[in-house]
């Protein structure tokens, strides 16, 4: 048989520079490379010497897709290293601002930039032509996500109200009831959306993965929880260097994120979906088993109907939340600053999100680490590539590209997020 | 279809968060009518399309920090009738311009394991540092209804209309009890407008994430904010973030040593 390369310059439809570089020789797939080369912005190095309470709004700026996460992760870590707590309504604004990144995040990936993979269009925009209403709905889910977060958090992209120790304004009741109607008109379009992808088609292919999320006793964990897999771990994220490593390897322009003892690992909705079934309100429940999901997904491409489920519980979730809302007395707690270490790990749309600080006496940073999804699914992102590819060997090239690519979307990769991990380099040999 | 052709839009990405281009499929209620009126002809956060040149306008997001992004602007220029830059990296370098005021292979070290296999420039610097730039839409991020009115503004062929005032106006307009009367730090008296005041709006000082308004008495505001307990640390802290190349932060940046 002929060897074949298939590459990819650029991939759409995804946050960042990347592309893709696949070999096939005498009918085997020889290599599968995600390549990335997005300029590293060095946020580690340039986060010394900065004060703690600059963290949240330094480092949301890693990524504009997702900034919610890394505040919350940065918050949390300072919060642990400061030996404080953050409790009570304060926690749970927390974890309402994050359901309105988790409603954007999604909402763009599912309905703009996942969706038109399954029907054949280049983008969400074309798609509007046929599928005007379904594009129509996704932007108006987008839009309460979006809501949700100027409300809490003044607006949509690096919002200014999060501190170390809570927010600088917290609303009052009254305040938080005009999005109300909004977040129940998103809810119906979310479960219409789910039974709408769950009718696309899609590759039969699963693979054995090991999945890894936060585990919470009694919620969908989002920002707080043991880091857990279907493989037994179970740790604290304190202890997250000590299960996880960045790996240099070989042929690959990044370090890619690995368990130790057993190596690739994927996080992210199909992750969570999988190991918090349990979790999940019963009519979440019932709507996932209504599109075909069984309590575990081991089908990549399918994580665009997990996405949609989880978009029916962040507005569940919200409306809850802004039901039992009461301003608590102070919109945060006392902070004083001391030398330590704070380790935290959140949910963020694409998966878990790990940030390690080690803070000097007068509260000033000395140290910087931060773990993004992508970099964590990297390595199962190669994996799937080169297994969906062998079993895809007999389509043309184009069709061939596009799975690919479409491979690649299954996991909403945000290569603007893992750049500042990842080696700069075009090529090798 | 015989209609007169649309104007044809690029929207291009170099060291950068992704946020600002964001704000174009933030405008939940304008996309399609954006679509409408204009050929997006490329944009790969978007869309796999990705049509060839020219382009009518060019949003570029993201500061130039390798020797390839340095070379591609040149591209991107000569493909572009206009070019606006949006956002904080592609105006003033961005948070990675930090590294500017220190040694970058130290920071690479920092980062990196094996700091050998990365090459990047010692400095971030803004797109008009090595093209020329049609207009600047400041802000970390910009914000959305500033972009929908210069992608209008570039169309009809008029000037944008954006105000260069600081962010006092816009406390004023929006109603605002001033922070910084009640104590607490604010950037708000030399930072450029845009963000509709949200930060004292939320009871915090501006941290000037839209850069520096025209000609802001920088040192004026600092001396304040020293009466108000702030250390020359805090002073270069506070200058040396998002903007921190833009000429007035890094001068008065400059004036306040360890």
């Amino acid at each position: 048989m002929a060897n074949r390369t298939i590459r990819v310059d650029y991939i759409a439809r995804v946050e960042g520079e990347s592309a893709l570089d696949l070999q096939i020789r005498d009918g085997r797939v020889t290599s599968a490379r995600l390549k990335i080369f997005e300029p590293p912005r060095l946020f580690e190095a340039l986060l010394r010497g900065r004060g703690f309470a600059e963290a949240p709004d330094i480092t949301a700026r890693i990524c504009g897709i997702c900034p919610v996460a890394y505040q919350m992760s940065s918050v949390h870590a300072m919060e642990d290293a400061l030996g404080v707590r953050v409790d009570g309504q304060l926690r749970a604004l927390r974890r309402l601002l994050y359901c309105g990144e988790w409603i954007e995040s999604h909402a763009l990936h599912v309905v703009m930039l996942h969706a038109p993979d399954f029907l054949g269009y280049q983008d969400g925009i074309q798609m509007a032509a046929k599928h005007g209403d379904a594009v129509r709905n996704g932007l108006a889910l987008k839009k309460a996500g979006n809501e949700l977060m100027r409300l809490l958090g003044g607006r949509e992209i690096h919002p200014v109200n999060v501190r170390v120790g809570g927010f600088y304004r917290v609303p009052g009741r009254a305040e938080l009831a005009p999005v109300v109607e909004g977040l129940k008109r998103a809810r119906d379009i979310a479960v219409a959306t789910a039974r709408w992808v769950a009718g696309f088609p899609f590759p039969d292919y699963e693979r054995d993965y090991e999945f890894v999320a936060l585990r919470h006793p009694n919620e969908y964990a989002i920002n707080e929880g043991h880091i857990v897999s279907n493989r037994g771990l179970d740790i604290a994220a304190a202890d997250y260097d000590s299960e996880f490593e960045e790996r240099h390897v070989a042929h690959s322009t990044a370090l890619q994120s690995v368990l130790k003892r057993r190596g690739s690992y994927l996080v992210g909705p199909l992750a969570r979906y999988n190991l918090n079934f349990d979790r999940l309100p019963a009519d979440a429940q019932s709507l996932a088993r209504e599109t075909g999901l069984g309590p575990v997904c081991r089908n990549p491409f399918k994580s665009i109907i997990v996405r949609a489920i989880e978009l029916v519980y962040a507005c569940d979730e919200a409306l809850r939340i802004i039901a039992a809302y009461e301003p608590p007395a102070a919109p945060s707690v006392k902070l004083e600053p001391r030398a330590g270490v704070g380790h935290a790990c959140t949910e963020a749309p694409r998966g878990i999100l790990y940030h390690r600080y080690e803070l000097a006496d007068d509260g000033s940073i000395r140290t910087a680490r931060i773990v993004p999804p992508t970099s964590q699914n990297q390595l199962a992102i190669e994996e799937d590539l080169c297994e969906v590819a062998t079993r895809a060997l007999d389509l043309s090239d184009d069709a061939l590209r596009d799975r690919c690519e479409q491979t690649i979307r299954n996991y909403d990769p945000c290569i603007s997020c893992s750049c500042h991990f990842l080696k700069l380099a075009l090529h090798r040999e | 279809m015989g209609e007169t052709r649309r104007p044809r839009l690029a929207v291009w990405k170099f060291a950068s968060c992704d946020g600002c281009q964001l704000s174009l499929l933030d405008c939940e209620d304008e996309l399609l009518a954006v679509a409408g009126a204009v050929e997006i002809a490329y944009f790969p956060e978007a869309s796999s399309a990705m049509a060839k040149g020219p382009y009518d306008l060019s949003l570029v997001e993201g500061s130039i920090t390798t020797a390839h992004d340095a070379e591609r602007i040149h591209k991107v220029r000569r493909q572009s009738k206009f070019l606006v830059t949006i956002g904080a990296c592609a105006t003033a370098g961005g948070i990675q311009a930090l590294r500017n005021f220190a040694d970058v292979q130290e920071f690479v070290a920092a980062v990196y394991a094996s700091p050998q296999f990365i090459s990047t420039l010692a400095t971030s610097t803004p797109i008009s540092a090595h093209v020329k730039v049609d207009f600047e839409l400041n802000g970390c991020p910009i914000n959305k209804a500033q972009l929908l009115e210069v992608i209008s503004a570039f169309l009809a062929g008029r000037k944008p209309a954006i105000g260069a005032h600081s962010v006092c106006v816009e406390c004023k307009l929006r109603g605002n009890v001033c922070v910084m009367v009640q104590g607490t730090p604010c950037l708000g008296p030399v930072t450029h407008a845009g963000c509709g005041a949200i930060c004292p709006a939320y009871h915090r000082g501006c941290y000037g994430c839209f850069g520096p308004m025209e000609r802001p008495n920088t040192a004026a505001l600092a001396a304040e904010w020293q009466r108000l307990g702030a250390t020359p640390r805090d002073l270069r802290r506070v200058f040396r973030t998002f903007n921190a190349a833009a000429e007035p932060f890094r001068k008065e940046s400059d004036a306040h040593g360890e």
